[in-house]
């Protein structure tokens, strides 16, 4: 990596190498509990809190670990935060606990995080990994959000349903329905419409990346012919 | 002097996509005016808007890919997408599915796969199935054939129903609407009714339901005139229907109260339609010869697991779906050994 700065850090995270919309890593719990915006962002912050954990301890111990056994002890890393996780949402946001279930522990397999540890994590310094860890979890929220939202909106007319299982009983009130006899399209809510909004997305990111790179190049050409 | 040098073949005719599509079209007319006789105008109207819809989105999809939309519409294949839909679906669906399913078809499933001759799956099965999935209630609610209908809807009732939504003065769905006899005979047998006691009652014909058997005479004369025209091959369909019978036979030897006969299978639902027009598709189903009767016979076989064990009563759209997926495969496998060569390496 040429260039060391924070910002390329975050970009990354958030867009040019964004785990769920590039990668394609994590696409299990990606397309299975994205299915309400609620959820997606529930699973996303759990997933942001492991990686940027997991990345700071593997980070911390990466002169110690000897190559041969690192991904065994990256792995118990991961498990024991995850682990963490899961026991603090069951105490503190058990109605999100309940609905999210078995993705939670799955949290462990999920490939952007030992991808980040294995990749990131283990060859840079601490605040560098933690900045990495939070980038890309957050563009992993986001993913989990936009299709979460997605789906909702399609396949159930409403958004930000049943928001009281995050923020407290207050937050009834911000679920947003479209109209009283809109007919929800079911399959955006079954498993299948999860691959074809994850496809959307993926297209409409790389529109907008070969847009920019039209314009980019446009750019370029305008300043040959003037200079 | 130079004379004219062409290649072989010497003897042409003018088998091109447009062709090919307009023969289909022709053959789809007979089992259309039996499905307008039985079931009224909706089938009608449904066709007409399904194809005016398709190629607006066709022309639409191209013009976004920055192509010339003339030359893709004029082979007509957007309008056999809407004709087979819009045959497959109940005549009085309401409008704004069929545009859902008609944009899917075109858009999602032909056009972003890359348009016509590189889609993996059926357009109009695949449109079937996401309506079928998505709003279970309009896509099963079926017109009772003519001679059980006590309601008969005009021309211009039927319009006002399928855009409107409206019902005419006094009317119901319910008095509108009954169950496919696929769907009544799943219930009853659900119900531990026999087959001799389901069959009591006034909606069965000779094989499947009263009028249902004979659209599926009228689609069966039309694929006929297909194979005649070698638009299709025997092998899909022969291999579908074939396999169907078989096991659909068997299971009726072993229990005669509560596996209808072979012959129900064959002339209820989609079977007929599916075999000679859908699983046919040239570019979505197997091209090998001995792909093609693996494929036709895989499809009988899920259609009669999924229509006898599964959730839903009907199973033509599901099986070509599944079977589509597994074409590439079977293709694969089943190459013909060239001739002169030793046999292929992956044997």
């Amino acid at each position: 990596m040429a260039d060391t700065g924070y910002s390329k850090l975050i970009k990354d995270g958030l867009w040019s190498n964004n785990q769920a919309l590039v990668a394609l890593l994590g696409l299990c719990p990606l397309l299975a509990v994205t299915n309400t915006a609620i959820n997606g962002l529930g699973l996303g912050i759990a997933t942001t809190l492991v990686l940027t954990l997991s990345n700071v301890t593997v980070s911390l111990i990466r002169n110690l670990v000897r190559p041969e056994v690192r991904l065994p002890v990256f792995v118990l890393v991961i498990a024991s935060f995850v682990t963490a996780v899961e026991l603090s949402m069951n105490a503190w946001f058990y109605g999100l606990y309940k609905v999210l279930g078995i993705f939670i522990p799955l949290i462990v397999t999920n490939c952007a995080i030992i991808g980040r540890a294995e990749a990131f994590a283990s060859k840079n310094n601490l605040f560098r990994s933690a900045i990495d860890g939070l980038a890309m979890g957050a563009g992993f929220t986001f993913a989990l959000v936009a299709l979460g939202s997605l789906r909702e909106i399609v396949g159930m007319g409403t958004l930000l349903s049943q928001a009281h299982l995050m923020f407290g009983e207050g937050a009834r009130g911000l679920t947003l329905t479209l109209g009283e006899d809109f007919n929800g399209m079911l399959l955006a809510i079954l498993p299948p419409g999860a691959f074809l909004g994850l496809g959307f997305m993926i297209a409409l990111k790389n529109v907008i990346d070969g847009r920019a790179a039209s314009r980019k190049v446009k750019v370029v050409l305008a300043e040959a012919q003037t200079s | 002097m130079r004379f004219a040098t062409i290649t072989s073949p010497h003897t042409e005719r003018p088998n091109s996509v447009t062709w090919t599509m307009l023969w289909v079209l022709i053959a789809l007319i007979p089992g259309t005016i039996a499905m307008t006789w039985y079931f009224g105008w909706g089938t009608l109207i449904n066709i007409v808007f399904a194809s005016v819809v398709a190629v607006t989105s066709e022309a639409l999809v191209l013009k976004m890919r920055g192509r010339n939309p003339i030359p893709e519409i004029k082979d007509l294949s957007a309008v056999v997408t809407a004709v087979l839909f819009a045959l497959a679906v109940p005549p009085l669906l309401p409008w704004w599915l069929t545009v859902i399913g008609m944009v899917f078809a075109i858009i999602v499933v032909k056009q972003l796969y890359g348009g016509i001759g590189y889609n993996p799956f059926n357009p109009a099965m695949a449109a079937y199935v996401l309506l079928l999935v998505s709003y279970p209630i309009p896509m099963t609610s079926w017109v009772p054939p003519e001679m059980l209908n006590q309601h008969a809807l005009s021309f211009s009732q039927t319009l006002t129903l399928i855009f409107t939504g409206s019902l005419p003065a006094g009317l119901t769905w319910d008095a509108l609407s009954m169950a496919t006899p696929l769907d009544v005979m799943r219930t009853q047998l659900d119900l531990n009714f026999t087959l001799g006691e389901i069959k009591n009652s006034p909606l069965w014909g000779d094989f499947g339901g009263l009028g249902w058997e004979w659209v599926g005479n009228w689609y069966l004369l039309g694929g006929l005139l297909l194979l005649y025209k070698r638009i299709i091959s025997w092998h899909i369909p022969v291999a579908m229907i074939g396999a169907l019978v078989v096991i659909a036979m068997l299971f009726h030897i072993i229990d005669q109260d509560a596996h209808p006969f072979a012959l129900f299978h064959v002339f209820s639902g989609g079977t007929i339609l599916g075999a000679f027009f859908i699983a046919t598709d040239p570019v979505s189903a197997c091209t090998t010869k001995k792909g093609q009767l693996i494929y036709g016979a895989s499809i009988g076989v899920l259609i009669y697991i999924i229509r006898t064990w599964g959730g839903y009563p009907d199973a033509v759209a599901f099986s070509v779906l599944l079977l589509n997926m597994a074409a590439p495969t079977i293709d694969y496998y089943t190459q013909p050994r060239v001739f002169g060569h030793e046999r292929s390496s992956h044997d």
